[in-house]
């Protein structure tokens, strides 16, 4: 073969849906996709999406990494479960949605200000320090996310829901101080450590 | 009521549709004695329900009718209609099968005038028509039935109706004594042809054939196709009558999907094929959708879809429809994305038609004999089943033309162990 050959060929081997197979959670699944199109029939937010999952499929498998890792479709999956529920070939479509979006973000590709992607990272911050969410302040970061008077205009618009959360007992304004929390967070917090490790070195293995 | 004689040479054929009158027929012809069992009180099975074959679109009345009068020629055929195999024991070249007879309440002097029809007045759900018309509680269960024999409805059995048609009847043919009976007789080997049966639509739920009128299945429209079917020929929508000329099929209703049926039904693209052509040939303004995941238009089939694919009125949309929902003049509304595209639909019809498959007719719990069975259910072809093959869809699912050979090749491996007990026994 020629330089330029060897060249070209290495340069663009499909081997996109090989990399998601070895690095993305359940993607060993998507070549068993046979493009039905039931799950994106299915989708509640189905409209709303660029590509969905059928499509997002097709794509790994055609070798378009930057559009499918660089994409917010899969960040719009609300976990519903409707298509896991409907797949005739029994993919876990949810679960490999979350699987490429954690690794898009691992990799810095996933897009920046994408809401669910920031709400997921102060979702998991919150859990983290105590073990348990605290809703109030989940709120108060989700609502301030975009500065101070936003949140404030944003705070007045939910006030209804709020005050009824705190009503309901879902919600308690003793949660600003402190807050409530798992007995033994450390252990917690090593676990979840142990576990990254465990993970990430799983990555490098594959680079 | 028939007397059974048979022999360790005897074979054993459960199930007359169109596999086992074949198995029965081909074991006969070289002479050998056949018992034939018939849960139904007439032979012919699914295939006696259909209007047209694919791929000739020939009436399936043409072969049915020279296979009676094939049995009906042969004294080496014994026939048991409304019988059931309740057990066998034994091994090959020497079972004992026990046969439960279920009562005609008619005997062998039917002459089939219809006398006895005429004056019961009790009525039920016609099964000939998958219940979408009515028949009496006297009746005969089709135009072609074989036997030619009037049977009555054990729910009228005790009323005024059943003493009724006894008195209607002017040659003595009705008996209203008769009860069910177990009989055992020997035989050598075991051909169980007990067919298939159309998959519960009820179960697709996002389809909502449960709920929606104008969403049907393909054996249902099979019978509104048939001139004698209960719309007399007319394609219409069952929730109001009006001509359905804008038909979707929808393929894969239940079969390639885990949560259904494991495998590929065969038939039902064929089928929808061939239904598409009752469509276009009854409207001339008609429009067909069929929505597919991939076409199995298998071998010589391929002319057959190339031919439906060329038709002006007829689309094709590749994609499995997720849902079904319905405006308020009950018109089916299919919703999905498609593959070529990615394009989102949402498309009215008159009428949705379910490409629904085959299952096996008996469910693996209920075989009333040892005998291996696949994660599909269907009888898988192993050595531990001894004198027991299975013959046509009990076997797999398979359409008419693959039935009859597979029912052949089953028919040479019973006549196979017979031989070796006639050898035995010189």
């Amino acid at each position: 073969m020629s330089d330029m050959n060897t060249a070209m060929v290495e340069k663009y081997r499909n081997d996109f849906l090989k990399e998601v197979e070895a690095n993305v959670e359940e993607g060993h699944w998507v070549k068993m996709c046979m493009q039905c199109g039931v799950c994106s029939g299915s989708c509640p937010l189905g409209p709303h999406w660029a590509h969905p999952p059928q499509e997002i499929f097709m794509m790994i498998r055609a070798g378009k990494r930057d559009e499918v890792l660089s994409s917010d479709s899969m960040w719009m999956c609300t976990s519903c479960y409707n298509c896991i529920v409907r797949c005739p070939r029994e993919l876990p479509i949810t679960h490999i949605m979350h699987g490429l979006a954690t690794y898009a973000k691992r990799l810095g590709l996933a897009p920046k200000n994408q809401p669910t992607s920031q709400f997921s990272e102060i979702f998991w911050n919150n859990m983290m320090k105590r073990g348990r969410v605290n809703e109030l302040k989940l709120g108060l970061s989700l609502y301030f996310k975009d500065g101070f008077s936003q949140g404030i205009k944003n705070a007045l618009a939910n006030q209804k829901l709020g005050m009824n959360m705190m009503k309901a007992k879902r919600m308690s304004p003793a949660e600003f101080f402190g807050g409530h929390g798992v007995k033994d967070i450390s252990g917690l917090q090593k676990m979840i450590k142990k576990a990254e490790e465990i993970e990430l070195a799983k990555l490098n293995a594959n680079k | 009521m028939t007397e059974v004689v048979a022999t360790n040479e005897t074979i054993l054929v459960v199930g007359g549709g169109i596999s086992g009158m074949t198995a029965a027929l081909e074991a006969a012809e070289t002479g050998k004695r056949v018992v034939l069992v018939e849960k139904r009180p007439f032979l012919g099975g699914r295939v006696s329900q259909l209007y047209k074959y694919f791929p000739k679109l020939c009436h399936p009345t043409c072969g049915q009718e020279i296979n009676q009068r094939r049995i009906k020629m042969n004294p080496n055929i014994t026939v048991l209609t409304m019988a059931e195999v309740t057990g066998l024991e034994g091994e090959p070249g020497a079972y004992t099968a026990t046969v439960k007879l279920t009562p005609r309440y008619v005997n062998d002097n039917c002459t089939a005038c219809g006398e006895c029809a005429k004056v019961v007045e009790a009525e039920f759900d016609n099964e000939f028509d998958y219940g979408m018309s009515k028949r009496k509680g006297a009746y005969l269960p089709h135009v072609m039935a074989h036997p030619m024999q009037y049977v009555l409805d054990p729910r009228i059995i005790g009323t005024d109706d059943a003493q009724k048609a006894k008195e209607a009847c002017k040659y003595d043919a009705i008996d209203l004594d008769m009860e069910e009976r177990e009989i055992q007789f020997p035989c050598g080997a075991v051909i169980w042809a007990t067919g298939w049966k159309p998959y519960d639509a009820a179960k697709i739920q996002p389809y909502g054939y449960d709920r929606f009128e104008n969403v049907i299945t393909n054996v249902e429209f099979e019978r509104m196709a048939d001139p004698k079917g209960p719309t007399g020929g007319k394609i219409i929508r069952p929730s109001d009558g009006k001509e359905a000329k804008n038909i979707a099929f929808i393929q894969c209703a239940g079969s390639r999907d885990r949560n259904h049926l494991f495998h590929c039904s065969r038939i039902c693209c064929m089928a929808s094929l061939k239904q598409t052509h009752y469509v276009v040939d009854a409207y001339e303004d008609a429009q067909v959708t069929i929505y597919y995941i991939d076409i199995r238009a298998i071998d010589r089939f391929e002319d057959f879809y190339q031919n439906v694919r060329a038709m002006d009125n007829v689309s094709f949309v590749k994609s499995k429809v997720a849902n079904i929902i319905t405006d308020k003049d009950g018109n089916p509304i299919c919703r999905g994305v498609d593959t070529e595209g990615y394009h989102r639909y949402e498309n009215t019809h008159d009428l949705v038609v379910l490409a629904t498959g085959m299952e096996p007719s008996v469910s693996k719990s209920d075989f009333p004999v040892d005998i291996v069975i696949n994660r599909e259910g269907f009888i898988e072809p192993d050595p531990a089943n001894g004198g027991v093959f299975a013959a046509g869809s009990a076997s797999d699912a398979l359409d008419v033309n693959r039935a009859v050979q597979h029912a052949t090749g089953a028919a040479l491996k019973a006549i196979q162990v017979v031989n070796r007990v006639a050898g035995a026994e010189g």
